[in-house]
């Protein structure tokens, strides 16, 4: 039990900043350059964690609370979500809600953290984020019900358990395939990718998520950096797991499943990356609230 | 019980201590205190025993007709007793502080004495088991609710609102005293109230719907809140406590009692209240987003909760109709939870926004700014009050959002298509829990966080400790329910099987609707410890760092606090989103023409319902009146001989048959 959660943990903390590698490099390849190492996450991590911090007057101790939370949420977030072949460390009747929160929990500090710097730039972003992901947890909760009414479970270890497999062959499959759609537009939204927020952009209006970690510097940057990548590990284990749930029974192999899901999953993010322009702000609430209508559609289909 | 009594009278006189001691010294003030104090220590050992088999009654008689003077305590009521309990008497010492008699010669002692007078009627309304008691102790809570609420009588904005509360409650009453009617006729006896799940009507529809206007009237669910933002913010701080986080629950524990009665619950009573609580939670926080002044959008945060509140018992109603025990458990444990998770987080937020309004002087956010350097502890309760409120881990609001979540995904299970949908609470609570997050970022971050923009926020000072002590308790008080929620399961196990009127509640043992809540509490504490480890080591790390630098303003090197981001334009992208119903007032804004001149901007939203709807309806009703009686009462002394005549013919008619 203990050696499974170690290893799951372990995976995860080597792991995360690797598809952002690939997602650069697949940006890279499409736009014919060379682009930067596959590790360059890796040793961009590293310096920033030898650097040191500048703190502007303005700020107080929330200021650090943005990162920490930001760090510490999608390692207890992993802990409630089985990889792979690993079941779930921590499984409850409901944790599957204490998944949705806890990303709310990351999402208020770092906004207030961003508010604190007393900058009109990050106030900006901080109200962006708040708004469209408060749009996007609905979808969440209708893909969720869906889930669950197909897994008869409340655990998200039994909502993406092997009957999955059965799931797709079922007369169903079409909600389940609907589901993976709006999962992966969240998966979007909640990790400021292009076509929601370009986390590459440098002109401080048009950013979301970029512009309210603007003021923090060495570590703190680092474990914000971090976060982002083990979050989008994370959210990505749920979407992988349910494009393949292929379940071998054979502990090295369902991780070596998971693993190339998740590489696979950032290649299609740096596709969708390089071909996709950024939508603008105002049209932004409008495709959350149109993904939200299809993911009813997949209830509905769910229920029939 | 004889104790319990022996507080609630103590609590009820303690105010009229202040009328002893001299206006220019405390003195009466701190007796007062006391006396509450020493009166809800009398309450609690009652309390105590709530679990026991044996049931806590006090049956006297009573010389009123129909009445009987019959107090009961059972689960239900004691889950809605004992946060009353911890916020009276930590508003009471909050007091001490907040509102001196030194300080408001004119209206302390008015405050003390009404404050003690609507703590012992609530408790006694709690208790009651007989329609006349309840009645009584209704009405007087509603009359000191209004003193309360008209503290400061001399500023017309307060008797305003006093007066709206005053119609308000008293529609509500009258409908009450049409429901109780109608409740007594054909048993026995006619005021006492029947045992849980044992009455048939069939008038039960009748009743519903006006124990629905009256109890929602109180509760502030949507249309009915009209009373609510003016009346919280115009009562001192740790009134509008009381208010928000106790007394409108008496109207959802009049709905919980009420329904509790009847054998057979028809489902649209279920659907009624989940479709008020989704427009109440939706649109009160909506409303609450678009507000300038701290304790009105706190009051529309009440509205939003009552609403939640509504989702929870509207699910257990229609658990109730299709014979689903699972989902009785859960949505009316849900209900109950946030019952007591409302009072304290709300409790909470107003007294640390009455301890802002002390140190600024003004309840308009946009004149905040900084505070966290200047009031350090207020900001830290502000914090935990709001992630509270929130529903997010790992305080209170999280547990009670959970269960009712839970229940709506127990629908699933339900072999009824018309059951399923019900299913919409869940994202409504998720948009709802969204909205309220963006809400409280707001506020927090606007307050707290920058620069100040004002001189009266750069020279804010930190709440005395009479202030800061009770709002550390009820933050620890949301953290104890947060990491330890087993330790209410089986108080609110007990009422859910009270409502339904089983002996034996469902085992909370493996496998009952409410077992996970053990499991929650292991990944909070792994939640907190983290974080701290976390926090620590950063904290650590970053010691010796530079803090004599501005904040990155994009290369203009003047920045000023005028500059940052304010309440209202961060409220704005989201108020733009709900438009459909909030329909904001917009003023100016435009800069025209190469040098543009200065000008102005201001927006402001009017209460949904007060402003739009009823207030121009009344208006136009008084004036059609005002024709009518023109028209009638003319003046013509010939016309008053001819309506004498007239009556006595009509007498006459009806009465030679």
């Amino acid at each position: 039990m203990i050696g499974r959660i170690v290893l799951q943990l372990l995976i995860l903390l080597m792991f995360a900043p690797l598809p952002l590698g690939v997602i650069n490099k697949t940006k890279a390849l499409f736009a014919g350059r060379i682009g930067p190492p596959l590790l360059q996450p890796y040793y961009d991590l590293a310096r920033l964690w030898r650097k040191g911090f500048v703190f502007s007057r303005t700020t107080t101790w929330v200021f650090l609370a943005g990162p920490v939370v930001g760090l510490v949420v999608p390692v207890l977030a992993c802990l409630l979500l089985p990889f792979g072949g690993l079941p779930a460390p921590i499984s409850f009747h409901g944790d599957l809600i204490l998944f949705v929160y806890l990303f709310g929990l990351s999402r208020f500090f770092t906004a207030a953290a961003a508010l604190d710097t007393g900058s009109s730039f990050e106030g900006m972003g901080a109200v962006r984020e708040v708004t469209f992901s408060c749009l996007a947890e609905p979808i969440v909760l209708f893909c969720l019900l869906v889930l669950a009414h197909g897994a008869d479970s409340l655990t998200l270890g039994g909502l993406l358990g092997p009957q999955l497999t059965s799931f797709w062959h079922s007369p169903h499959a079409a909600s389940l395939g609907i589901v993976l759609v709006c999962l992966f537009v969240v998966l979007l939204v909640e990790n400021s990718r292009i076509p929601f927020d370009d986390p590459n952009t440098h002109l401080e209006l048009t950013m979301i998520h970029e512009v309210m970690v603007l003021d923090h510097s060495g570590p703190a940057l680092g474990m914000i950096l971090y976060g982002a990548a083990m979050k989008l590990v994370v959210l990505g284990a749920l979407v992988v797991r349910l494009a393949l749930p292929l379940q071998t029974g054979w502990l090295i192999g369902d991780l070596l499943v998971f693993l190339v899901g998740i590489l696979l999953l950032a290649v299609v993010i740096g596709v969708v990356e390089s071909t996709m322009a950024r939508l603008r702000l105002p049209r932004v609430p409008q495709v959350l609230v149109g993904t939200s209508l299809l993911s009813v559609f997949a209830l509905v289909l769910a229920l029939r | 019980m004889i104790w319990l009594l022996c507080g609630i009278v103590l609590m009820g006189v303690s105010g009229l201590a202040g009328l002893i001691g001299s206006r220019a010294r405390d003195g009466g003030q701190k007796l007062a205190c006391a006396l509450i104090l020493v009166g809800v220590t009398l309450c609690l050992p009652a309390l105590l025993k709530v679990l026991a088999p044996t049931a806590t009654v006090i049956n006297w008689r009573w010389a009123v007709p129909g009445g009987q003077f019959l107090l009961e305590l059972d689960a239900i009521s004691a889950a809605f007793i004992l946060p009353l309990l911890l916020v009276v008497a930590l508003g009471a010492i909050y007091g001490l502080g907040y509102w001196r008699h030194r300080e408001h010669p004119a209206n302390a002692t008015k405050l003390q004495i009404f404050y003690g007078l609507i703590s012992a009627a609530m408790i006694v309304l709690l208790l009651a088991r007989n329609s006349l008691l309840f009645l009584m102790a209704w009405e007087v809570m509603a009359l000191a609710g209004y003193f309360l609420i008209t503290t400061e009588d001399h500023k017309p904005e307060v008797c305003r609102a006093g007066f709206i509360y005053l119609i308000a409650t008293h529609s509500g009453t009258l409908a009450l005293f049409g429901a109780f009617a109608l409740l007594g006729t054909g048993q026995p006896g006619a005021l006492s109230w029947p045992a849980a799940a044992s009455f048939s009507s069939p008038q039960a529809g009748l009743i519903f719907i006006l124990a629905l206007f009256g109890f929602g009237m109180k509760a502030g669910l949507m249309p009915l809140h009209i009373w609510l933002p003016g009346a919280h913010a115009a009562a001192p701080s740790h009134a509008s406590a009381l208010l928000s986080g106790v007394m409108i629950k008496t109207g959802i524990y009049g709905l919980v009692r009420l329904t509790s009665f009847f054998a057979e619950i028809p489902a649209w009573w279920g659907w009624t209240l989940l479709l008020l609580g989704v427009v109440s939670g939706i649109f009160g926080v909506a409303l609450a987003i678009a507000q300038h002044d701290i304790k009105r959008l706190l009051a529309y945060h009440s509205v939003e909760n009552i609403g939640i509140i509504a989702l929870g018992l509207g699910l257990a109603l229609l658990g109730r109709s299709y014979n689903q025990p699972t989902l009785v458990v859960l949505g009316l444990a849900g209900c109950l939870l946030h019952v007591a998770n409302h009072g304290l987080f709300k409790s909470l937020l107003f007294l640390s926004a009455g301890s802002i309004i002390h140190g600024v002087g003004t309840r308009e956010i946009d004149q905040y700014g900084g505070l966290l350097k200047r009031q350090p502890l207020t900001g830290l309760f502000f914090l935990g009050g709001a992630v509270a409120i929130c529903g997010l881990p790992p305080f209170n609001g999280f547990i009670s959002e959970w269960l009712i979540y839970l229940a709506s995904f127990k629908v699933l299970n339900s072999p009824s298509g018309v059951l399923s949908l019900s299913l919409l609470t869940a994202p409504a609570l998720a948009l709802i829990g969204g909205l309220a997050l963006a809400c409280f970022v707001k506020v927090f971050g606007i307050s707290f966080g920058g620069e100040p923009r004002t001189a009266a926020a750069a020279s804010a000072h930190e709440a005395p400790a009479t202030m800061l002590w009770p709002m550390g308790i009820f933050l620890l008080a949301c953290a104890f329910i947060g990491l330890l929620p087993s330790q209410l399961a089986p108080l609110l196990n007990r009422a859910a099987a009270q409502w339904q009127g089983q002996d034996h509640p469902l085992p909370l043992s493996l496998g009952g609707p409410l077992a996970p809540l053990a499991a929650i509490s292991l990944a909070g504490w792994i939640l907190v410890v983290l974080l701290a480890l976390v926090f620590w080591r950063l904290r650590r790390c970053s010691q010796g760092a530079r803090r004599d630098l501005g904040t990155w303003g994009c290369g203009y090197p003047f920045p000023s606090p005028k500059m940052q981001y304010t309440a209202s334009s961060f409220g704005d992208s989201l108020v733009r989103l709900f438009n459909f119903g909030l329909w904001s007032k917009r003023h100016g804004g435009r800069p025209d023409g190469l040098f543009p001149a200065t000008s102005s901007f201001e927006s402001h939203t009017p209460d949904l319902f007060l402003d739009r709807l009823f207030s121009p309806a009344f208006q136009g009703a008084a004036w059609l009146m005002h024709g009518v009686r023109r028209l009638i009462q003319n003046g013509v002394a010939a016309i008053y001989l001819l309506y004498s005549a007239l009556t006595l013919l009509v007498l006459l008619a009806l009465l030679t048959r």
